[in-house]
Order: C-alpha cells, then sequence, then structure tokens
C-alpha cells in the first residue's frame, strides 16, 4: 500500500537542501494550510453536490442537471453566486461580533478538519492526545454560533442560538463519552496509534457489543452536534426562518453553510478513524487472498469511501425524520444517550480487562 | 323544533317566521343578549354552535345582524336571528362573544365593514383592513373614492395595532376604553405575514416566555381582496369565478355551494350526470386537499421529503383536472345548472387508476410519517381540543370531527350525489394535533370509497341544465351549507331580483380554525404551536376573502 510519508518526506528533503530548518518549516506551513483549505472547499462544494442529489433521489426527483455533465458544476456555479452576493449591512447588531462570529465556526471546523489523518502517512500533525484535540476544538463552533443569534440583534436568532447552545454542549457529552470508549479499546489517544492498531481488524468487529453501541452513539451525537435534521433546532425553518444565521447574507452565510457541511463529513472522518480503521483497508483475520487485494486499493480511497458511507447515512436520516422538539431532544441526550454511553465505558473496561 | 318554537313565542317582541328547516326570529336590538342566551342555554337543543355573524345594511332601514344558529343535537336546523338599527352614525349592539367564541371575530369583522360597535366585545379592532381606513366598505353608502382612501406608502404602526378599542357599559352609558395588547417586557415574536410556516400571509404576533407561547394576538388582511364587495357588482356566473379564489385549495366545492345555492334560489332541476361528476370532482378536491396538508404537515416538522411525496401524489389529481376540465388549480369546472363540459373520454378510466395507486401511497404515507416515532411524540398529548371548546369557536371540518363533533355537512343534509352513496363521517375522540393529523388520511380513504361508488354509475344525459342567458335569482334570502376540505363552508345571498345579489357572505371554516389556534396553542411551546397550526391546516386566503 502506498505510503504518502515518501512524498511528503521527499518534499521536506527538497526543501532543506536549500533553506534554513526555520524556513523550510515556515513554508511546508503554507503549503499545508494552502492545501487544507483546497480540500476544505473542494469538499464542501463536492458534498453540497451529493446531498443535492441523494435528496433529489429520496424524493423522485433528479436534482441538479444542467450545469455541466449531470449537473457536477452546479455547485461551483452556486459558489460563484454566492461570492458576488450584496453583504447586507444591518443596523443594530453589534458588528464586531458580528463579523466574529462566522470566522469562529469555520475556524473550528478547519482546525479540526486538519488534524484528520486522511490517508497513510497523510497527517498532518499527529498529537499524543490527538482525540482530545478533535473534540476540543471541534466543539469551539458553538461559541460561533452563540455569538451569531447573539449579535444579529434579532429574536429568532436569539432563540436559535439558546437552542443551539443547549443541544450542542448536551451532545458533546456523549459524543466525546463513546468516544473514550474506543480510547479505552486502544489505550491510546493519538490518531496513528489508533488507526494502526486496527490494522489486523477494525475497532467496531474487536470491541464487540461495546463498540458498535459507542459507534451508533457516536453518530447520533455527531449528527446533533452538526445541527442538521431530525436535529436542526437551531435553524428549525418552520419556527425559526433560519435560526442564528437568519441575519446573514452571501458569503457571511456562506460560511456558515460551508461549516455545517465540513462538520459532517468531519463527523464522518472520525467516526471512520476511531471505529472503522481510517485509511485501514478491511482485513478478516485468516483471509489472507482477501486481505492482500484489499491492500490492493489505496488508503485515500478507503479513507473518503468509508467517510462517505457514513455522510451517506447522515444525509438519509436527515431526509427521512421529522425535526425533534427541544424537550425531546435534551431527554434523548440526557436520559438515553449519556446512561447508555456511560455504561457503554464500564462494559469497554470490563472487555478489555 | 316545536319546543324552540314555543320557547320563542313567550317572547312577545319577536317575529318568527318559519321556511323549510330555517326559524328566522327577528328581534329589537335590545332583546338580542336575551334572545341568543335563552337560545345558547336551551335544555335539550342548546344552539350551541354559531354558524356565522352576517352583517347587513338595509339601506334606509338601518343597518343589521343575523346571526345563524344551529343546534349540534339536530344539526339540520338552522334559526337564523335578525336585529337592526336604524341608527347609522353610530350604530351599537350588544355583543355575543361570551356564548359563542367565535362570535369575536366574526364581530370584529362586521364592525370592519359595517362599523357596528359591539358593547362588551373586549376587542373592536378592525379585523381585516387598516385601522385607519376610512368608511365601512360594504355599507351601500361606501365612498370608494381613491381619494379618501389613497394606497398607503407607509406599515401601519405596531403601537396602532395594538392598540385595543373597546365599549363598555358605564351607568347605563357606552364609554369607550383603550388598552394595550402586550405588556412592555413581553418577548413577542412575529409569525408572518411571510414566515415559512405560515400557510399563507397570516401574521401572528405571540408573546413568548421562552419557549413557551403565552399570548397570541393573529392579524388578518394581508391578503384580502374584497370580493363579497366585489361580488355585489358582479352577475353570478362572473362571481363563480371569485370562488375558486376564496380556499384556494377546495375552489371546487366552493363553486359547487354558491351553484347549489342559486340553482335552489332558480328552483332549477340539474341533472343527475352533472351531481355525480360534482360529486366526484369535489371528492378529489378534497383528496387533493388533504394531501397537500399532509404533506405541510410534514414540512413544518421538517420533513420534506414527505412533502414532496404529497405533492406528487397530488400532481395525479390535478391532471385528470386538467384532461377534463382545462384547469389545474382553478378548475373552473361547475356553471350554475350543471358542468360546463362533459367529462373526457378517458376521465373514468383514469380516476380508476388514480384509486388504485392512493391506496398503494396511502399505506407508504403511514410507514414514512404516521409510524415514526419522533413524528408520534410532537403530536401526542399536543393540542387539546375539547368537543365543547369546538363547538364554541366553531372549529368545523376535520378539526372539528377529530374532536368528536360530528359535523360533516355531506351527512347533515346531503347535496349533489351524497345521498346516493354510503360512507361513514369520520371521527375521532381525543381531540389531539394527532388526531387532526391522522383524520385527513382518514378522509382520503373515505373520499377514494364514495368515488369508486359513483366512478362507474355515472347516470347518461345532459351534463348540465339549461338556464337564461341572463341569470336572475328571485327576491329574497338563500343559504346553503357545504363541506369543503376545511370545514363548512356556506354561502349567503341576499337577491333583490336582481343580476347580481344584494348582499353575498361566504362562511369562512379557516377563520373559525384561527380561533381553535388561540384556544389550544397558549401555554404549548413555540414548536407546538406551529404543529397545531399545520394540522388545522387553515388556508389564508379563506379568512381574508
Amino acid at each position: 500500500m502506498f505510503d504518502f510519508a515518501i512524498v511528503t518526506s521527499w518534499i521536506d528533503q527538497f526543501l532543506r537542501s536549500f533553506l534554513s530548518a526555520g524556513w523550510t518549516l515556515f513554508v511546508e506551513f503554507v503549503l499545508i494550510g494552502l492545501v487544507i483549505l483546497a480540500l476544505y472547499a473542494v469538499l464542501a462544494l463536492l458534498l453540497i453536490y451529493v446531498e443535492r442529489k441523494v435528496c433529489a433521489f429520496f424524493q423522485c426527483r433528479i436534482g441538479p442537471n444542467r450545469v455541466g455533465p449531470w449537473g457536477v458544476l452546479q455547485s461551483v456555479a452556486d459558489m460563484v453566486k454566492i461570492l458576488l452576493k450584496e453583504l447586507i449591512n444591518i443596523k443594530r447588531v453589534d458588528p464586531f461580533l458580528f463579523k466574529a462570529a462566522m470566522f469562529l465556526v469555520i475556524i473550528a471546523s478547519i482546525c479540526t478538519f486538519g488534524a484528520l489523518p486522511f490517508a497513510r502517512g497523510l497527517q498532518t500533525i499527529d498529537f499524543n492526545i490527538g482525540v482530545f484535540y478533535l473534540l476540543a476544538v471541534s466543539s469551539l463552533g458553538v461559541v460561533g454560533i452563540l455569538l451569531a443569534g447573539w449579535s444579529s440583534n434579532n429574536k429568532y436568532t436569539m432563540i436559535g442560538a439558546m437552542r443551539s447552545g443547549a443541544q450542542l454542549i448536551s451532545y458533546e457529552l456523549s459524543a466525546g463519552l463513546s468516544l473514550m470508549a474506543i480510547v479505552v479499546l486502544s489505550g491510546s489517544m493519538q490518531l496513528s496509534e489508533i488507526v494502526n492498531q486496527q490494522a489486523e481488524m477494525w475497532f467496531i468487529f474487536k470491541g464487540h457489543i461495546p463498540a458498535f453501541i459507542a459507534f451508533v452513539i457516536y453518530l447520533i451525537a455527531g449528527h446533533a452536534e452538526t445541527n442538521r435534521g431530525p436535529f436542526d433546532l437551531p435553524e428549525a425553518e418552520s419556527e425559526l426562518t433560519a435560526g442564528y444565521h437568519t441575519e446573514y447574507s452571501g458569503i457571511q452565510f456562506g460560511f456558515f453553510y460551508l461549516a455545517e457541511y465540513l462538520n459532517m463529513f468531519i463527523v464522518a472522518a472520525i467516526a471512520t478513524t476511531m471505529f472503522l480503521g481510517g485509511w485501514m483497508p478491511l482485513h478478516i483475520p485468516g483471509w489472507e487472498g482477501f486481505n492482500q487485494v484489499m491492500d490492493f486499493i489505496p488508503s485515500v480511497i478507503w479513507f473518503f469511501g468509508k467517510a462517505f458511507l457514513c455522510v451517506f447515512l447522515a444525509l438519509w436520516v436527515r431526509w427521512s425524520f421529522p425535526r425533534l422538539r427541544i424537550d425531546q431532544l435534551l431527554n434523548l441526550e440526557w436520559k438515553v444517550l449519556m446512561p447508555i454511553s456511560l455504561i457503554n465505558i464500564l462494559l469497554m473496561a470490563l472487555l478489555v480487562l | 323544533m316545536n319546543i324552540v318554537k314555543q320557547k320563542l313565542a313567550a317572547f312577545s317582541f319577536a317575529t318568527i317566521e318559519e321556511k323549510g328547516k330555517t326559524i328566522t326570529v327577528t328581534v329589537p336590538k335590545e332583546n338580542l343578549y336575551e334572545t341568543a342566551k335563552m337560545l345558547r342555554d336551551m335544555e335539550g337543543t342548546p344552539f350551541d354552535f354559531l354558524i356565522d355573524i352576517i352583517g347587513m345594511d338595509y339601506g334606509d332601514e338601518g343597518l343589521g345582524v343575523i346571526y345563524n344558529l344551529c343546534c349540534t343535537h339536530f344539526p339540520a336546523y338552522l334559526i337564523a336571528l335578525k336585529t337592526s338599527t336604524p341608527d347609522r352614525e353610530n350604530p351599537m349592539l350588544y355583543s355575543v362573544h361570551d356564548l359563542w367564541r367565535s362570535a369575536g371575530l366574526y364581530e370584529r369583522e362586521v364592525h370592519d365593514f359595517f362599523g357596528i360597535k359591539f358593547i362588551n366585545n373586549p376587542d373592536m379592532r378592525r379585523l381585516f383592513l387598516r385601522s385607519d381606513w376610512k368608511g365601512y366598505p360594504l355599507r351601500k353608502d361606501y365612498d370608494a373614492d381613491p381619494a379618501i382612501n389613497p394606497v398607503p406608502l407607509e406599515n401601519e404602526l405596531i403601537e396602532n395595532m395594538e392598540t385595543v378599542p373597546s365599549i363598555t357599559l358605564k351607568m347605563g352609558q357606552p364609554v369607550e376604553s383603550t388598552r394595550k395588547l402586550f405588556g412592555e417586557e413581553e418577548y413577542i415574536v412575529n409569525f408572518g405575514p411571510q414566515h415559512p410556516a405560515m400557510h399563507g400571509v397570516l401574521h401572528l404576533r405571540a408573546s413568548l416566555d421562552g419557549e413557551i407561547v403565552k399570548k397570541i394576538d393573529p392579524n388578518f388582511g394581508y391578503i384580502h381582496r374584497g370580493i363579497e364587495k366585489m361580488s355585489e357588482a358582479y352577475t353570478y356566473p362572473q362571481i363563480l369565478h371569485l370562488a375558486d379564489r376564496l380556499d384556494y385549495l377546495s375552489g371546487t366545492i366552493n363553486r359547487h355551494a354558491i351553484c347549489l345555492c342559486c340553482e335552489k334560489a332558480l328552483e332549477l332541476e340539474v341533472p343527475m350526470r352533472a351531481h355525480y361528476i360534482r360529486t366526484i370532482f369535489d371528492e378529489l378536491t378534497r383528496i387533493a386537499s388533504h394531501l397537500l396538508g399532509w404533506g405541510c404537515t410534514a414540512m413544518d416538522m421538517g420533513s420534506i421529503t414527505a412533502f414532496v411525496y404529497g405533492m406528487r401524489d397530488r400532481e395525479k389529481i390535478m391532471d385528470i383536472f386538467e384532461e377534463t376540465a382545462g384547469g389545474r388549480l382553478m378548475v373552473n369546472y361547475n356553471v350554475i345548472g350543471g358542468v360546463a363540459q362533459d367529462i373526457h373520454p378517458n376521465f373514468q378510466n383514469r380516476v380508476k387508476e388514480f384509486i388504485k395507486y392512493m391506496r398503494k401511497m396511502l399505506k407508504e404515507h403511514h410507514i414514512l410519517f404516521t409510524g415514526n416515532p419522533i413524528m408520534r411524540d410532537r403530536m401526542d398529548g399536543v393540542g387539546y381540543l375539547s368537543k365543547e371548546a369546538a363547538i364554541s369557536v366553531g372549529a368545523t371540518g376535520p378539526s372539528g370531527r377529530a374532536s368528536g363533533w360530528s359535523c360533516d355537512a355531506r351527512k347533515i343534509e346531503p347535496y349533489a350525489a351524497y345521498r346516493q352513496v354510503e360512507f361513514k363521517e369520520m371521527l375521532r375522540q381525543d381531540g389531539l394535533t394527532f388526531d387532526r393529523y391522522v383524520i385527513r388520511l382518514d378522509e382520503i380513504e373515505e373520499s377514494l370509497k364514495i368515488i369508486e361508488q359513483l366512478i362507474d354509475n355515472i347516470p347518461d344525459g345532459p351534463y348540465a341544465a339549461k338556464t337564461k342567458a341572463i341569470i336572475r335569482l328571485p327576491e329574497g334570502e338563500f343559504f346553503q351549507r357545504v363541506e369543503n376540505a376545511r370545514g363548512e363552508f356556506d354561502v349567503y345571498i341576499n337577491s333583490k331580483g336582481d343580476k347580481s345579489p344584494y348582499r353575498i357572505k361566504f362562511r369562512s371554516p379557516c377563520m373559525t380554525l384561527v380561533n381553535a389556534l388561540q384556544e389550544t396553542a397558549i401555554e404549548s411551546k413555540v414548536a407546538d404551536l406551529i404543529m397545531i397550526g399545520a394540522s388545522l391546516d387553515y388556508v389564508i386566503p379563506c379568512i381574508d376573502r
């Protein structure tokens, strides 16, 4: 299987051959930043297209089919449109917080995105507390949402932001606890270590029932954290028009939109890394021939394939279920998911012992 | 009814007339409240359902009001309680809003159009028109000069909208007073006029405490077109076209009602074929409307897929309409005396195909949405409307039947071909949001049964009776009750023997549903308010007329 570390270390040596160590690091930072931003934008466009197509098929429609073959350029056209749109200045908003909010949301999302292991040897930074980092940074986004709702000085956004705060903070708990179950299983918080341990068998199989429960809980809680239906209360269209981003226009709204789609991908990617073996191919112990065939498939395809499978699950849920009410939402977290994930960790600990 | 007549005979001031199943009682305005209270509280036959309040301008005799009352135990019998006041400058009548809760809005409507003030009604704002409108449009001496009421370029001030005038009696003298609707500290959120969950341009101002709704103030008139006023200048065949624009989702049924009312007045024999075709069209319209209602309920809950499914199935009905009548939403098919043209040769086959298709899809709809645990949680135990409350606010149609009130005008007074078919009136007892939702799907099934019985038995013969080129209704008052997709739709025509009516009044089933919204949504959550609104399924052009 191709190791991307070969490419990256070649670039590193190439740069070192005529630059000092400090400059090499600087150039590499800039390069990585650019690559991640570009990947972020491209993935967002891709996800928007996928969502529109998948949603169309669920609804017996065709979906975008005019711009480019099968409408693939539709989201590019939409991006151009949203970039050209007027930014409407609204009176009586808090101008600094109003503008800062969207950056907070998107920065939190990009920071999480950057730390994901995309393929063998293709990881920007490998902390020894990688799981903590992902949880911590991804939950920064809620600050942005709260600020957006507050600074817009609008009643809908205010209610949306308050709902969002209650929702995200609650679901952060069971998302974190379900990931902890895997940390217990692997004994490490380093993402590369976690992925490597799944070479033989993915954690979802290795961890028996507790791992599967943790996987399901993580998908639910992660889905709730992305503010998408049936958990889209903060922007519940029929009640709050557009929730916390009602007052944003043009690319300012685009930032929230982008972050929403990428968060969906990030949740899927974390689920992939922690439960479905990350970029590791599907290996079944004992089936040597099968395992070798699987190894021929590049690790990037494994990673994105699995992540998109999780994204598809999210879309399926999104377009099938009606929205929850705020009390039902909180009941689900505090009375169902929380206790189950606590017991689940205990089970996992017993299993490991 | 004899008991009622005996009781009324005790009132020496009342003049009683009987015509068919309708008793007309005329009382002086001082005795109005007394008579109304007696009728409302009558033992055995309480007239607990106020169908409508009709304002009248009798010209030199002054202004009058007609209260159409109905006893829910004997729903076929009506009492038209009439009163009038010669005072055109400052007409005042006693309010009956404490006897029937639906009266509150009806009286505001009469006040808006005729300038009659109702003593003791706590809310005497105008209902449809702006508070700065000059004159009362449905009075015969109204001056429609645009110089008097120019098109306003400024928004109506919120303060004016929230200042509520009312008239009370103090020491026998009427005293005008005003109050503010909302306090300073209240957190008021606008729902509408442009809002994704308002099916049309209804404007609700809700006072919230966190997520809990404390007070609702509906605000009408954003799409008011003055259809009743226009009708007074139109000929009867022209009025039919306006009927489609009332409740546009049950346009065919509304049009049918006006046709029936005119035919009743002309004593016109409508061929059986026309009756059958009309009935099939009515039921198809009902199915289409309920499908849209089902979809919108789902969409208000965030389930857009279900909405698209509802629209997809409704499309089949639109195609059937298009083939026969040419119109899709505005079918323009019923005419006085029958239908506009004969059915398309494909019509019967396509309807039969549709019945088969719809039965299959109905199962899918139940699986997709009725059985969904989230949906059950959102709808069960929410938005309780008791039977008494439903009758008092006048919430007819599926919403009333979900509370256990048997109020189907097709059963009460079968018109067209409803006498020839067997069908059940769907009733549920709980009166929750879920019941109002599920009863619509049940009614779709029942409508399919009705169509099935009729579609193969359409009799031969002419599809319309011959009418004169210019239709003049004989002098008199005519009233026709019809069940449209949202409730009881009534047409009242007062004719002076002319080719256009002296006064025409449509009972809007949706206006009373907004009453029911106020009744049920207080102390519920915002999300429930939206759901209750969706389950009541009101259409705003029907209210605004």
